[in-house]
């Protein structure tokens, strides 16, 4: 266990080490939500009556695009200077360094929802406070890191690498996004508490069934 | 795998085969079929959109076990069986959506519903139409065969949680229209005795269009490994 756990715990300390050097990626994360925001508003016209209702969907919509964003970054910032090359040829298993990766985009984007949150709350007059709301963005989150640290793997090394990752990514994480969105308004919107029971086991299983299977398939990605 | 002359035996008389199932196909379909009494004769579209959209789902199926076998066993064999039935199944799973507009539009008053199987189906769609772009953006065979497979298991894996997710938030969201097979014990005998020949049919068809496309693929293969060589040799 300690095997494992040591260098996935070295790997997230090195990609926290080399966002707190440079910040442009919580920065751009955060900059390019407050932007959705602001679209979102003037697309949709939000007045405070139909708030509760469209609320779930923009934080989600939001979230889900600053992800890729993150997600885009994530095997990028690898492959400068053959960072890739030199992870897999250390004497760590493969396991350890999807956990790794993934564990690092997962505390990046928590840190960004964090901070949003808030602002959401402020902007489009919901109530933050909702220990179903941080558990449902929590386990969303960590679908998000799990589904796109594979793919961002993927993505990285073919030809238009910024298209791909979207393309891949989206369909495969659309049942974590009708979770959170109903898990949401389950918790801060207009229908609260119906259906809690089935969407935060939908979210469990999803987030559990991709743990195994990502490390599994990411040796398959990365073998040369 | 099997010998050259063995191969094109088979895929001549699956394409003979497969065409005389058709025409039967086409027969039973337009004359012997009973026009329905409150659809009309849009109905008969009925007899290709259900095979059809259950021969993609067991392309995709293949190219599950497929993409297994290859990250397995890693012989080409198999990458080129799933790329093969991905392929197919992509243009079965476009038929089977378009044809679904058409019956959908009489049947619903609708083209287009968000329904538990229509969504899964577009979803599937999406997903595969993935598999093939990723395949086309790798810098080459090993790594495309090795990528699709991945997205070949992580996509088929998903589709229970997308259908199941899609059931549950219709049951939050209710809508007028009913599910295409509400009114399935109202099929008569006869009508399902075509659809099962319909399904025949079009198995067969499925049949000869991934073993041909094997076989094309093969020889993609071979074409590749001819130039590698030439290449090499300084032409």
């Amino acid at each position: 266990m300690m095997q494992l756990l040591r260098p996935v715990l070295i790997l997230v300390r090195k990609d926290i080490l080399l966002e707190w050097r440079s910040r442009d990626l919580v920065v751009s994360m955060l900059v390019f939500s407050l932007l959705i925001v602001v679209v979102f508003n003037f697309a949709l016209n939000v007045t405070p009556q139909q708030v509760t209702v469209l609320a779930p969907g923009i934080i989600w919509v939001t979230f889900a695009f600053a992800a890729t964003l993150a997600m885009n970054r994530s095997f990028v910032r690898e492959m400068e200077q053959g960072g890739l090359a030199g992870l897999l040829l250390s004497p760590v298993s493969r396991d350890a360094i999807f956990l790794g990766k993934a564990l690092g985009s997962f505390l990046f984007m928590l840190l960004v929802e964090a901070a949003l949150l808030p602002v959401f709350g402020a902007l489009l007059n919901f109530p933050v406070l909702s220990f179903t709301l941080v558990l449902t963005i929590v386990m969303a989150t960590l679908g998000f890191a799990l589904v796109g640290t594979l793919f961002s793997a993927i993505a990285v090394q073919t030809r238009s690498r910024e298209i791909m990752l979207p393309v891949l990514f989206f369909p495969v994480i659309l049942p974590v996004i009708i979770a959170a969105v109903e898990a949401s308004s389950a918790s801060i919107g207009s229908e609260p508490g119906v259906g809690l029971n089935r969407w935060l086991p939908l979210l469990a299983i999803f987030d559990a069934l991709f743990l195994v299977i990502c490390p599994w398939v990411f040796a398959v990605v990365v073998e040369e | 795998m099997l010998g050259n002359g063995v191969r094109q035996n088979i895929t001549g008389y699956l394409v003979v085969l497969s065409g005389l199932f058709m025409l039967a196909d086409l027969y039973l379909i337009f004359v012997v079929a009973p026009t329905d009494a409150v659809l009309g004769h849009v109905q008969r579209v009925f007899y290709f959109h259900v095979p059809i959209a259950i021969m993609s789902f067991l392309a995709f199926f293949l190219v599950f076990l497929a993409s297994i076998a290859y990250v397995v066993r890693r012989d080409g064999k198999w990458d080129r069986l799933a790329h093969s039935c991905a392929e197919v199944g992509v243009v079965f799973v476009t038929v089977a959506l378009l044809t679904g507009i058409i019956w959908g539009r009489p049947l619903w008053n609708t083209w287009w519903t968000w329904e538990p199987r229509l969504t899964t189906t577009l979803i599937l769609w999406l997903i595969y139409v993935s598999y093939l772009m990723i395949r086309s953006y790798a810098s080459n065979q090993q790594q495309a065969a090795r990528y699709s497979a991945v997205v070949g298991i992580v996509g088929f894996v998903d589709v229970p949680i997308v259908y199941y997710s899609v059931v549950w938030w219709r049951s939050i969201h209710p809508s007028p229209v009913v599910g295409p097979f509400a009114q399935a014990n109202a099929l008569e005998p006869i009508m399902l005795w075509i659809l099962l020949f319909s399904m025949v049919t079009f198995l067969i068809l499925f049949t000869y269009l991934v073993v041909e496309r094997t076989a094309l693929r093969n020889s993609e293969d071979r074409l590749l490994g001819i130039r590698l060589v030439a290449r090499r040799a300084g032409r």
